[in-house]
C-alpha cells in the first residue's frame, strides 16, 4: 500500500514508539538509560531516541517515501522505570539488521551514539547495554588469537598471568626502560607492559625502545627458562606508523604488541586485530579515555559496552579495573562485563548489570586485565575475583619493592601462586588470605618484605556509579 | 651494611616454579581438584635440556576419566621411576576448552 507525502513535524512516538513489537533474533537491541526534558512523556523521549538513532529526521521528508522505512527503522519495544530513580527510565530498542555495516563496531557506534547523544529533548542519555545479534558478531573477527591460543603461545596455565607497567612511565632512556623490563621478568612476571602514555617521545623514540625492550625479553627467557613477553605499544599517530611498528615487533620475535582502543579509534583497532591475527602476534588493548565516557551514572556509554565492543573489533586482553585498587569499578559490575569478555554465553542479569542475553557463538574469549594500585596483599581478592583467565599488573607494587623490581616481581609471583595452590586445595582464598600469604613469605624473604612494605593498604572509596538496584 | 637484597634470579618451571616443593599431601590436593573439575589428568616429562619444548613426552596416555588419586599418584611414580632425571609434570586437561586448566612440575629432574 502506498502512502502520501505529508510535510511536517510528526510526533516521534507515533512512528517509533511500537510496545507490539517482538524483536528478532537478527535485531541488534540496546537498553539506554534516558532523562527527559521535563514535561516531555516518556514515549516521546524514548521514540525520540529510537529515531534519531536510526531513520528519523526532525520533519517528514519526501524521500523516505522512495523506500520502506518501515523495514529500517529503530522502535522502542518497552520502557522500564529505573529503579529508585525518578526521572529516568530504561527505553529499550530494537535495530533491524540491515541499518549495520558487516564487521563494523565503527559503523554501530556512530548510529547508536551518534548525535542523538546531543539530542535537546534529553537532559541525559546512556547507552548501558547492547545485545548484538549472532548474525553480526559472525561478521566479525574478535580476539586475534583467544584466551586458549594465548596460554598455548604463552605456555602459562592454571594460574592469572602476572603482569606491570614500566615506570617511570615518561622520561627513561630506551636503554634504562629495558634494564626495568628485564627486572621485571627475570624476577618472575610475565608481561611487562609500556605505559599508555608512551608512544614515541623524543627522549626515547620507539624503535630504540622496541630493540632494548626485545633484548630485555631474549634475555629474561633465557635465564628463567619461561616465556616472557613485553607489550610493545604500537599505539600511533597514523594507521601507517601503527603498522610500521608492529611490523617492527614482529621482525623482533616479540610476542605481543599493545594498542589504546578508544583514543586510537575502533577502525585503527578492529584493523590492528587482524594484522595481528595474520601476523601470530598478541594484541594487549588499553583503555585511555573510558572514564570520560564511562564514569556518569547517567550519561555516556557503560563500559560493559564498550568492553563488547572491544571483543568484537578484536583484542586478546583488556583492562578491565581491579574492583579493589585505586580505579573506579563495584565487584558486581566488573564480574558482569568480564564474563562478556571471556564466556561464551553471558545470560541477562540485573544484578551483574547485563540487560540482555548475549551469545557470543564462536568467538574467542579475552584476558581480564586488573591494574592499578594494587599490591600484594591485594592478591587473594583478586585471585577470587578474576579466576585465571587475567593478567594482574602490579605497577608500584613491583618497582616499589626496597630491593627494587626483581625482587617486587618474585613477591608477586611467589603470593598468586600461594593464592592458587591454596584455592585448589579448597581454602577461602579472600577470608585466609592473610594465613596464606603469611605462610608463603616464611619460604620467601621478597614477599616478607613486600607484606611489610605495603601493610594491607586499601582504596576505600565509594564507586561513583553504581547499579541500580 | 646496606639493607637491600640481591635477588638473584632463579630458572622455573611455570606455575608453582616459585614455591618450595610440594609436599605429597600438597600434591594430593592439586590432582583431587583436577579430578573435581571434571578434567582428565595427564602426566608428562622431558629431559631438563628441553624444558622449554611445547611438547613433552607423554607418560603413557592421558588419564581420561580417571577419578582414582591414588592412581595418578602411583602412575606419577611409575613415571618418575622410568625416566629419573627427568621433569615430570601434571596436567588437568581440559577437553572442553582445549586447554590445560592445571599443570605443574612434580619432580624435577636434573
Amino acid at each position: 500500500m502506498s502512502k502520501k507525502y505529508d510535510a511536517g513535524v510528526k510526533e516521534y512516538r507515533d512512528t517509533y514508539w511500537t510496545p507490539d513489537y517482538v524483536p528478532l533474533d537478527t535485531d541488534l537491541l540496546a537498553c539506554f538509560k534516558c532523562t527527559g526534558q521535563e514535561g516531555v512523556p516518556r514515549e516521546e523521549v524514548a521514540a525520540a531516541v529510537a529515531a534519531e538513532s536510526s531513520t528519523g529526521t526532525w520533519s517528514t521528508v519526501w524521500s523516505e517515501l522512495l523506500t520502506d522505512l518501515d523495514f529500517y527503522k529503530g522502535r522502542c519495544y518497552r520502557i522500564e522505570d529505573v529503579p529508585g530513580d525518578k526521572e529516568a527510565f530504561y527505553a529499550f530498542i530494537a535495530y533491524p539488521l540491515d541499518l549495520l555495516e558487516e564487521g563494523s563496531i565503527t559503523n554501530v557506534l556512530t548510529s547508536l551514539v551518534g548525535n542523538v547523544f546531543g539530542f535537546k529533548a534529553l537532559r541525559h542519555l546512556r547507552l548501558e547495554d547492547i545485545r548484538f545479534p549472532m548474525a553480526f558478531i559472525k561478521t566479525c573477527m574478535g580476539p586475534p588469537n583467544g584466551i586458549v591460543v594465548e596460554r598455548d603461545r604463552m605456555n602459562k596455565y592454571g594460574r592469572p598471568l602476572l603482569g606491570c607497567t614500566i615506570k617511570p612511565k615518561l622520561g627513561l632512556s630506551g636503554k634504562n626502560y629495558g634494564r626495568v623490563v628485564y627486572e621485571c621478568l627475570r624476577g618472575g612476571l610475565d608481561f611487562t607492559k609500556d605505559d599508555e602514555n608512551i608512544n614515541s617521545q623524543p627522549f626515547q623514540r620507539w624503535q630504540n625502545r622496541f630493540e632494548f625492550v626485545a633484548e630485555a625479553v631474549q634475555l629474561a627467557q633465557e635465564e628463567t627458562g619461561e616465556k616472557k613477553g613485553h607489550y610493545l605499544n604500537c599505539t600511533a599517530a597514523t594507521p601507517e606508523e601503527m603498522y610500521e611498528r608492529a611490523e617492527f615487533a614482529k621482525e623482533l620475535g616479540q610476542p605481543i604488541i599493545m594498542h589504546d582502543y578508544i583514543t586510537g579509534g575502533f577502525t585503527a583497532n578492529t584493523g590492528l586485530a587482524k594484522w595481528c591475527r595474520k601476523n601470530g602476534m598478541l594484541l594487549h588493548i588499553h583503555r585511555a579515555m573510558h572514564a570520560v565516557i564511562d564514569r556518569h551514572p547517567k550519561h555516556g556509554i557503560h563500559f560493559r559496552v564498550l568492553a563488547k565492543c572491544l571483543r568484537l573489533s578484536g583484542g586478546d586482553q583488556l583492562h578491565t579495573g581491579t574492583v579493589v585498587g585505586k580505579l573506579e569499578g563495584d565487584r558486581q559490575t566488573t564480574l558482569g562485563y568480564i564474563d562478556q569478555l571471556r564466556e561464551s554465553f553471558v545470560p541477562e542479569d540485573r544484578t551483574r548489570g547485563n540487560f540482555f542475553d548475549q551469545d557470543w557463538g564462536s568467538m574467542g574469549g579475552v584476558f581480564a586485565v586488573a591494574s592499578g594500585g594494587i599490591h600484594v596483599w591485594h592478591m587473594p581478592a583478586l585471585v577470587a575475583i578474576f579466576g585465571d583467565d587475567s593478567v594482574l599488573q602490579f605497577g608500584g607494587g613491583t618497582h616499589g619493592h626496597p630491593w627494587g623490581s626483581a625482587a617486587g616481581a618474585a613477591a608477586n609471583r611467589v603470593a598468586l601462586e600461594a593464592c592458587v595452590k591454596a584455592r585448589n586445595a579448597g581454602r577461602e582464598i579472600e577470608k585466609e588470605g592473610r594465613d596464606i600469604l603469611t605462610e608463603a613469605a616464611k619460604h620467601s624473604p621478597e614477599l616478607a618484605i613486600a607484606l611489610e612494605t605495603w601493610k594491607e593498604i586499601k582504596f576505600e572509596f565509594d564507586t561513583v556509579d553504581k547499579l541500580d538496584v | 651494611m646496606s639493607t637491600v637484597g640481591d635477588y638473584q634470579t632463579v630458572a622455573t618451571l611455570e606455575t608453582f616454579g616459585f614455591l618450595p616443593p610440594l609436599t605429597q599431601d600438597e600434591i594430593y590436593d592439586q590432582i583431587a581438584y583436577i579430578i573435581a573439575q571434571g578434567w582428565s589428568p595427564l602426566i608428562e616429562h622431558v629431559h631438563p635440556s628441553r624444558s622449554m619444548a611445547t611438547y613433552w613426552s607423554y607418560w603413557k596416555l592421558p588419564f581420561f576419566g580417571e577419578k582414582d588419586l591414588g592412581v595418578i599418584v602411583s602412575e606419577l611414580e611409575a613415571c618418575h621411576r622410568a625416566y629419573p632425571d627427568h621433569h615430570v609434570r601434571l596436567v588437568g586437561y581440559d577437553a572442553y576448552t582445549q586447554s590445560q586448566g592445571s599443570c605443574f612440575v612434580v619432580f624435577e629432574g636434573r
